[in-house]
């Protein structure tokens, strides 16, 4: 128990930055062994951004969300949001008094009143006004300006959720939560809702904790990456360290794949591509225009159109010893070899290069591995068959 | 069809027994069918049984006990005469707290199922967007369970009309105090007055069939959670 106590100290200093959400928890269902699930959580926050929380089903993701809202009872911790506590020892602050927005699974509504009616429920009991211009874009940013008359039961899964989602937003929260807001709906639905949650971060201010088991959506939305494995959190940090590192179980076999954070340079018209450049080197991609920039204002479109976050699975890099320049593949960087780990499957390993400042992972078979006598700290030239934009 | 005044006055005072009741119940139930739809205590079991028991017991079992707890050395008897109210059987409200236990499940079901119906999602929704436990109440579970709490009282006030064992083992017959319609027809029929026995009890079919019509009619109009009461 050297452990908690350590954790306990840790909780009672003062704790330097005020912004954030700094939690602590610990709690146990069932006392046989075999229906037996526990948190033991500890986690720093940041108070800006989308701050995803991943793991299988039953890792805890939706019971640490309910912990910080305070739905869960009988559980022990300290939780600080924003430099305010709302637990502690002596301290439990009901979650009516928490300046906290939740978007479940499932939106939700409350059915006996209209689309209308439920924000109207959010801004009554919201502790400020909310003025019109604050109504205004969260309605349009949400796209919910025709359906404000209708009731719940005559909307579609995803028209369902922008109105939570609004709701929410409408109580102006410091914190928001949103748990799984897109497993109940069709792939169609999540496609439809993906760009809504995009500009949620770009148009409001608001810290989120977005918690998913769909790598997709975490790379496309978060910035900060929390991981969670049987109750415990197994790391947590910036989304591009975190996805480059090859001792994770970030995904399944052909999911995992590192993210860089790309600059656009060039376009090139005749050949439809477009040039990147990350810390490390430069890539060609596809040109693509965000489809999605019509809704935004100038300095966000200038913005969306000149960053880029990039996905490259690990099994579309391959390594060679020498560059290739009869080989159609396009994107040739020279890299390092920074640690070899196993895959889960017996004749695989996953590589993880560092190229100038930036990493990226490779999917390769322990044969190949042996016969390019590849090892740590070895340098490679490094294809790139295809990567993906994610964001 | 002709109505005594003696006639007049049974129904005059079963209705207001009925409302009296019903009014009654709506408020101490409420907060029992809430307690039961919530709780995860051991103590729900027994309670749920204790609180259907008037379902399956004879009135007159029922209206013994109740007999002897509001009589002179009864429990409810000490309190009532501690209050200075003396003692309630053969009383207008010797008959309201009898028919009250004796309504009690028609009452307290419906407004559980649909309390439960309801489930804690839209309390959890309501709690992050700032509305406190009263607030709550009113705002989601009074509108979400309206269709519970009306087969409540369309319940509670046909069977407390409908009721006569228990009104005879506590109320007795005494004209404009405790001589309801159900007891009125019994005195006609025992007085072999088979004409105003007629006339009352065509009054009660017609009343009941009436209720029942309406509870049924707005069940199938809405088919909402904690309707399916009585079916």
């Amino acid at each position: 128990m050297v452990d908690s106590a350590n954790k306990k100290d840790r909780a009672d200093k003062p704790v330097l930055s005020a912004q954030g959400v700094q939690a602590r928890f610990c709690l146990s269902y069932g006392q046989s062994t075999k229906s037996s699930f526990g948190l033991d959580i500890d986690i720093d926050i940041p108070g800006q951004g989308i701050t995803a929380i991943f793991g299988e089903s039953g890792s805890g993701k939706t019971s640490l969300l309910r912990c910080i809202a305070g739905l869960e009872k009988h559980v022990s911790g300290s939780l600080r949001v924003n430099g305010i506590v709302w637990q502690n020892t002596s301290v439990f602050v009901p979650t009516h008094k928490r300046s906290l927005g939740y978007v479940f699974q499932e939106a939700s509504l409350f059915e006996h009143l209209t689309t209308m009616g439920n924000l109207r429920y959010a801004i009554k009991r919201c502790k400020q006004t909310v003025n019109p211009e604050l109504f205004n874009q969260v309605v349009s940013v949400m796209g919910i300006e025709s359906i404000l008359a209708q009731f719940p039961q005559q909307l579609s899964g995803g028209e369902r959720q922008r109105v939570a989602i609004a709701r929410a937003l409408l109580s102006q929260p410091k914190l928001l939560l949103m748990d799984e807001p897109l497993a109940s709906l069709d792939t169609a639905r999540k496609l439809e809702i993906l760009p809504y949650l995009e500009r949620l971060r770009s148009s409001f201010n608001i810290p989120i904790l977005y918690v998913s088991h769909a790598i997709d959506e975490i790379v496309r939305l978060a910035d900060h990456t929390v991981i969670m494995r049987k109750g415990k959190v197994i790391a947590q940090g910036g989304i591009t360290e975190l996805f480059s590192r090859a001792d994770l179980p970030l995904g399944v076999n052909n999911e995992v794949g590192a993210i860089l954070e790309c600059k656009v340079v060039q376009r090139d018209k005749q050949w439809h591509l477009m040039r990147v450049a990350f810390d490390g080197g430069e890539l060609w991609l596809p040109n693509v225009e965000n489809k999605q920039s019509h809704s935004l204002n100038n300095t966000q479109r200038n913005k969306q159109r000149n960053t880029q976050r990039i996905r490259v699975l690990a099994s579309d890099v391959s390594l060679t010893l020498k560059p290739h320049t009869d080989s159609s593949i396009l994107n040739v960087l020279s890299g390092q070899i920074a640690e070899i780990n196993n895959d889960k499957d017996p004749a695989m390993s996953l590589v993880r290069l560092k190229v100038g400042e930036s990493y990226l992972l490779a999917r390769l078979t322990h044969k190949s591995l042996q016969n390019l006598a590849l090892k740590v700290g070895k340098n490679v030239w490094i294809q790139i068959k295809s990567a993906a934009i994610v964001r | 069809m002709s109505l005594s005044d003696g006639d007049m006055a049974t129904i005059w005072l079963t209705l207001r027994l009925a409302t009296t009741v019903t009014v009654l119940l709506l408020i101490f139930a409420t907060p029992l069918a809430w307690w039961l739809a919530r709780t995860t205590s051991w103590f729900k079991g027994p309670l749920s049984a204790i609180v259907a028991l008037p379902l399956v017991l004879p009135p007159t079992v029922l209206g013994f006990y109740l007999l002897l707890a509001m009589g002179p050395n009864g429990v409810i008897g000490h309190f009532t005469q501690a209050l200075g109210l003396g003692t309630l059987p053969f009383t207008f409200w010797g008959l309201v707290v009898a028919s009250m236990v004796y309504s009690m499940p028609f009452v307290v079901q419906p407004i559980q199922n649909a309390i439960e119906a309801i489930g804690n999602r839209p309390l959890e929704a309501a709690a992050t967007l700032g509305a406190g436990p009263i607030d709550r109440f009113f705002t989601v579970v009074l509108p979400l369970a309206k269709p519970g709490f009306m087969t409540a009282t369309i319940l509670g006030f046909a069977h407390t009309v409908g009721e006569f064992g228990i009104v005879l083992m506590i109320g007795g017959s005494i004209p404009g105090e405790t001589r309801v319609v159900s007891v009125q027809i019994y005195d006609h029929v025992e007085a072999l007055e088979y004409a105003q026995a007629h006339s009352l009890s065509g009054i009660m079919i017609v009343f009941s069939f009436l209720v029942l019509l309406m509870l049924y009619t707005f069940q199938r109009k809405r088919k909402a959670v904690g309707m399916t009461y009585g079916r």
